[in-house]
């Protein structure tokens, strides 16, 4: 069903974790469809991403983009960063199944919503980058636990 | 992967030998059409008869009763498209749960498009469905009430000799769809008040292809496949003999070694649960708690995601599934889950490990150990579980991030 790619960016995922005082972080996804990325963006005063974290809840897909997602990105400009699309995502995984598209989207969502909060903290305007799509929803307390 | 451990019977089983042995003759030596008026074809048609009386026996109804179909799901359609035909004039009416299987709940729906109306029973947090709400819910043009036996995703046993005893009495046609209980549990239809009632045979170690559905005698219930005069006029089609001397040598072993394989494999579901709930925090047990199938261990574990536990027990050889909507290629996770009232976020952790009489203890072992690992990987990169352990100020305890991945 998966890619070798994808199989190796479930099992070896890289960057996966989370920064200490990120320049940038951002959350996208929901629980009630079963994907939640959120991608940590340390970036230096020049605009280069010089580090970057994910944590992903979701399936094997979910895993790998996000996982090649930082790849693509770590190391980038800012304006680079922006330019990564999911469809880059998905060919540098060589494809995903059609019903696991959504989760490539997902991962260019993640990377825009940490640039995003990375120029809201910086009181930055980075051109073409639109407010991401924040759609998550609390998780309840059960009591059953 | 050296070995493999399988622990999806409530997908598949596998054939037993005996079974497989019994049907080999009727591949290439008795292949004659039973149909047929020749000598030659005797010996199937004897077989088929012996057949029909095994899985008579083993539902307790007799051979008359038993029609051999393709498989479960043809039974539940049959059952449900024909008794809403034949009894439209009386009602349009139906009585199911919200955690029948598809096959019921899709033929339902098609139903809707014909015009019937449905309601679909609530059930509790165990899964089981309220007599009362039964009770409440039948009405004068009610003409059949098709409430599952026992569920294939958590396992939960109905009442169901209580939901016969309220359809009699109210005079409304009763089917129980019986693929996952047959074989494994006592059925016994008239002690039941059981009008149809729909069994597969690859559920309990019979082959695939094959199913039966129970027409109690004088329950008017016409041809649902069109054709030749097999199974008394009510379904056609040549007699798929290897199949249905498979299901009767399948439906005799389980019979047989009823007793025995029950205590045996709910003492290892007994270990199984035990030791998943005490030893993973942030897991439940999904269905009834003592009213469930011997074999059936359904799970939710928190802050992670079916698909991505099935695949990392893949690798170890290891045979499960999940009501994530991930493994259905659906958005929304596991209808049966939904129903017992758990949010999505959990119903997506779910695991189901369905064991068979073949299944050892140490596969149990083996699994709950990986399983503990598995999980803690998963929650490590879980940002859900980042939230709750910040949030909760809680130690982490799957703090072994390197011991998982290498960089």
């Amino acid at each position: 069903m998966y890619s070798e790619k994808v199989m190796d960016h479930f099992n070896n995922p890289r960057n996966v974790g989370e920064l200490h005082n990120p320049s940038g972080v951002g959350t996208v996804g929901n629980a009630k469809c079963g994907d939640i990325m959120r991608m940590y963006f340390d970036i230096d005063e020049k605009g280069v991403i010089r580090d970057v974290k994910f944590k992903t809840f979701g399936c094997g897909a979910a895993v790998a983009t996000s996982s090649m997602a930082t790849e693509l990105v770590k190391g980038k400009t800012v304006q680079e960063a922006l330019a990564v699309t999911n469809q880059a995502v998905m060919e540098a995984l060589d494809g995903l199944p059609p019903v696991k598209v959504h989760c490539s989207l997902l991962a260019e969502e993640a990377i825009h919503a940490a640039l995003w909060d990375y120029a809201q903290k910086n009181n930055l305007v980075i051109e073409g980058l639109k407010k991401p799509v924040e759609d998550i929803s609390e998780i309840e307390e059960e009591e059953e636990y | 992967m050296d070995t493999l451990i399988y622990l999806d019977n409530a997908a598949t089983t596998k054939v037993k030998g005996e079974v497989l042995e019994a049907m080999l003759p009727y591949f290439t030596e008795n292949y004659g059409n039973p149909s047929a008026i020749y000598t030659f074809a005797g010996q199937g048609k004897k077989a088929v008869d012996l057949a029909r009386k095994q899985a008579a026996e083993l539902i307790g109804a007799k051979p008359e009763e038993i029609y051999f179909t393709a498989g479960g799901s043809e039974s539940d359609n049959w059952a449900l498209k024909a008794a809403a035909e034949a009894y439209k004039e009386k009602g349009k009416h139906i009585i199911t749960s919200k955690i029948e299987h598809h096959a019921i709940l899709h033929t339902c729906g098609y139903l809707e498009k014909q015009g019937f109306e449905i309601t679909y029973l609530n059930v509790d947090s165990q899964g089981k469905v309220s007599l009362e709400e039964l009770r409440e819910a039948i009405r004068p043009d009610t003409i059949l009430i098709s409430v599952m036996m026992a569920n294939n995703e958590i396992g939960t046993l109905q009442d169901v000799a209580e939901i016969g005893k309220i359809a009699r009495e109210a005079g409304v046609l009763f089917h129980t769809d019986a693929v996952q209980a047959c074989g494994h549990i006592p059925v016994d239809v008239e002690e039941m008040n059981v009008d149809m009632l729909s069994a597969s045979g690859h559920k309990f170690y019979g082959p695939k292809g094959v199913g039966v559905l129970y027409i109690k005698k004088g329950v008017k219930i016409r041809s649902f496949i069109h054709g030749g005069a097999q199974e008394r006029n009510r379904r056609a089609g040549t007699l798929n003999v290897p199949g249905i001397v498979g299901f009767g040598k399948a439906a005799e072993l389980a019979g047989e070694s009823m007793v025995r394989d029950m205590e045996k494999v709910t003492a290892l579901r007994e270990h199984l649960i035990q030791r998943v709930l005490s030893e993973i925090p942030y897991s439940r047990l999904n269905g009834h708690k003592t009213d469930r199938l011997p074999g059936n261990a359904s799970f939710c574990f928190r802050f992670i995601e079916g698909e991505s536990m099935l695949i990392l027990l893949d690798q170890l050889g290891v045979c499960a599934s999940s009501g994530s909507a991930c493994t259905s290629g659906a958005l929304d996770p596991s209808h049966v889950l939904l129903a017992l009232g758990l949010p999505h976020e959990i119903a997506h952790g779910s695991l189901r490990l369905t064991l068979s009489e073949d299944t050892k203890m140490e596969e149990i072992d083996f699994v709950v150990d990986e399983l503990k690992k598995i999980i803690g990987r998963l929650r490590d990169m879980s940002p859900l579980y980042e939230d709750f352990v910040k949030k909760a100020g809680r130690p982490n305890f799957c703090d072994r991030l390197e011991e998982y991945y290498v960089q």
